[in-house]
């Protein structure tokens, strides 16, 4: 992306023993930007970010941070600080103390690092917990502690490790704001590992999704979501139907299903080709009439802004729509599914 | 506000404990304490008055009447006493701040080590409880001694010209208990190190703390329970430790144990060395009670 990135992944590898931890990992995260890492448990991005941190060495790649390269550099020469899933705060030291190890350790004079500690737990709201004690704190609470502690060393590159993964749903959803806006104030790029794809998707500028230690796709929240680079993308971030079916070439760009030939704009696959159309569920207009797929409504379930509706089609599918809110529909009512000819993504059956 | 509250199925639940301290440990300190306030004799039992229960009311009283501290008393007059306790508490002392030093790297060494090998490892540091204790006491003299293995060795190496004399003096004695009581201390501070969370290792080395700070700054304080732990198992037994001053210590070696017994066994002045125990008792309960306080204030102060 820019010129010069901040951060440099190339092509790192890792194993532990038998198991391949990351096959050949390359990226790049800029200044000041918030990048996520997701994908489902065991896909390596948890190793990549420690590899990041320097807690492991990459066996092969090398690992650069503003140009100059890291690789073998034990993590506390490294101006990266990470905050852990388990928050990791030290049970012996207060507050103000947890957040002043870093700056001590940096050799900040007394003033200094009473001030920048104000500082942070201004930031985090957290200005009279100074001489709590780690165990008096909520979840909520240790979280910010442990956000405020990893920042107050200035870096130039956060690691977040599920930083939002211990706390509850709603709780989960405010402090993703403040974790974006604190982002944005402070400029420093965050590095963010999570599974979660709605948290990737509201927080991050760019994502890479991984999968089976490597990189599927890097992109923005909307380039991964609407041009998914493959079936795994498409079907780990977001809903989405997927549809198999077989392409032909006649008059125009046929995708053959089962439940009815769905023109298509273009195709680059030839004509035979067994592919499979993802779908979103916001891709399919829905009606009570017209000359689209006929289905049956099997199942409504109400989301507030948006209604979400399984419909039965021919040959024994299902497909996931959403209706806008006013339109009511019931329980085994006949309707008609429009799909756009570029709606979704065709993708080749190779995997 | 629970108190009272309580039926009787529940007061039992809960007595069986102290009944238990009071049967096994305050009886037996009581009967010591009643020696201690009665009188040598040259009978059986070597001391006086002994309570009987055809004594009656007024007997009994009469007896009680001759209770005296005068054993007590003693400890004012004769040096032996005092001499005794402070080269007791001396001993144990260094013996315990050097069996730290040992133990320390290795009970974090066995904490580190790769989990499949911790029972191993555990089960290696207690292996010398399988054979007797006396006779691996016995063992250390052929060590220690001038003609032992240990100077052989040394003057084999061309170290050292003469034997060193280390056995039968008080550097013997601190030798001998810092290798019997070596597992009462590895144990604490490996079950104090073990269950430290490795990402706090991590946090305090990615906050920019080199490994000799994230020892001194995360891994000592957060294991100091242990510390203490291990320091009161090993020292309060030292302190009152026989066998060990009495097969590798010397003339010079006066420890309370041994004093104790010579009175016991030696002079038959029980009440002397009952008192001599109660004393000592009472010098080891105060330090361990008030650490005790301290910790209980420093545990409740968070609620």
């Amino acid at each position: 992306m820019t010129t010069n990135p901040l951060l440099s992944v190339q092509h790192a590898s890792k194993r532990f023993g038998a198991v391949i931890a990351l096959g050949d990992v390359s990226l790049d995260v800029g200044v000041g930007e918030f990048f996520a890492l997701l994908g489902p448990s065991g896909c390596g991005k948890t190793t990549l970010m420690r590899l990041i941190a320097g807690f492991e060495t990459p066996d092969s790649g090398r690992v650069l941070l503003g140009g100059e390269d890291l690789t073998g550099a034990p993590p506390h020469c490294r101006a990266v600080n990470m905050m852990f899933q388990s928050y990791a705060l030290f049970p012996h030291l207060s507050v103000f103390d947890n957040i002043a190890f870093g700056l001590r350790r940096q050799g900040a004079s007394r003033e200094t690092v009473s001030a920048r500690v104000a500082e942070l737990m201004d930031i985090v709201q957290l200005q009279d917990f100074g001489a709590r004690r780690i165990e008096q704190l909520s979840g909520g609470q240790k979280q910010r502690v442990a956000l405020a502690r990893a920042l107050a060393p200035g870096p130039s590159l956060l690691l977040l490790d599920e930083p939002l993964a211990a706390l509850d749903r709603k709780l989960r959803e405010e402090t993703q704001f403040q974790l974006k806006d604190i982002q944005r104030r402070l400029k420093t790029s965050f590095v963010i590992v999570t599974h979660d794809q709605d948290e990737a998707l509201a927080l991050a500028d760019r994502i890479a999704v991984m999968r089976a230690g490597n990189i599927e796709q890097i992109g923005s929240p909307v380039e991964i979501y609407e041009r998914p680079a493959s079936r795994f993308v498409a079907g780990f971030v977001g809903a989405t139907n997927m549809i198999e079916g077989v392409v032909a070439h006649d008059d125009g760009a046929w995708f053959v299903t089962p439940f009815g030939r769905l023109k298509r704009a273009d195709c680059v696959l030839p004509a035979g080709a067994r592919a499979t159309l993802s779908l979103r569920p916001e891709q399919i207009a829905v009606a009570r009439d017209g000359d689209g797929v006929a289905g049956v409504v099997e199942d409504v379930a109400f989301r507030g802004e948006t209604t979400q509706l399984r419909v039965g089609v021919a040959g024994r599918a299902a497909l996931r729509v959403s209706a806008s809110k006013g339109e009511g529909f019931q329980l085994v009512e006949s309707v008609r599914l429009e799909i756009a000819p570029d709606a979704g993504v065709l993708f080749a059956e190779t995997e | 506000m629970m108190r009272g509250k309580l039926s009787f199925g529940q007061r039992a639940v809960l007595g069986a404990p102290y009944l238990w301290v009071v049967v096994f440990f305050l009886a037996p300190m009581a009967l010591i304490a009643k020696i201690s306030l009665s009188h040598p004799a040259q009978a059986r039992p070597p001391y006086e008055p002994v309570f009987s229960l055809s004594d009656g009311l007024a007997g009994s009283l009469a007896k009680l009447q001759t209770l005296s501290l005068d054993a007590y008393r003693t400890f004012g007059e004769d040096r032996l006493y005092l001499d005794s306790y402070l080269t007791s508490l001396a001993i144990a002392g260094v013996s315990t701040a050097l069996m730290l030093l040992v133990a320390y790297p290795f009970a974090l060494a066995m904490a580190r080590a790769p989990r499949r090998l911790r029972p191993i490892l555990i089960g290696l540091a207690v292996a010398p409880f399988w054979t007797s204790f006396l006779i691996r006491v016995y063992a250390w003299i052929a060590l220690l001694k001038d003609e032992g293995l240990i100077n052989h060795a040394l003057m084999a190496l061309h170290l050292i010209d003469a034997p060193l004399s280390i056995y039968a003096t008080n550097v013997a004695v601190v030798i001998g208990i810092i290798y019997s009581y070596l597992p009462f201390m590895l144990l604490p501070l490996y079950a104090a190190l073990e269950r430290q969370d490795p990402a706090l290792r991590e946090a305090a080395a990615d906050l920019g703390a080199s490994p000799a700070q994230v020892f001194w700054r995360v891994t000592l304080p957060l294991s100091l329970p242990g510390v203490v732990a291990g320091c009161l198992l090993v020292f309060i037994p030292a302190v009152g430790e026989f066998v060990i001053p009495d097969l590798l210590g010397g003339s010079e070696t006066l420890m309370i144990g041994k004093t104790l017994w010579t009175d016991f066994f030696a002079n038959r002045d029980w009440p002397a060395a009952s008192a001599a125990a109660i004393l000592l008792l009472v010098l080891l309960i105060g330090p361990l009670l008030v650490a005790e306080r301290a910790r209980l204030r420093a545990e409740g102060k968070p609620t």
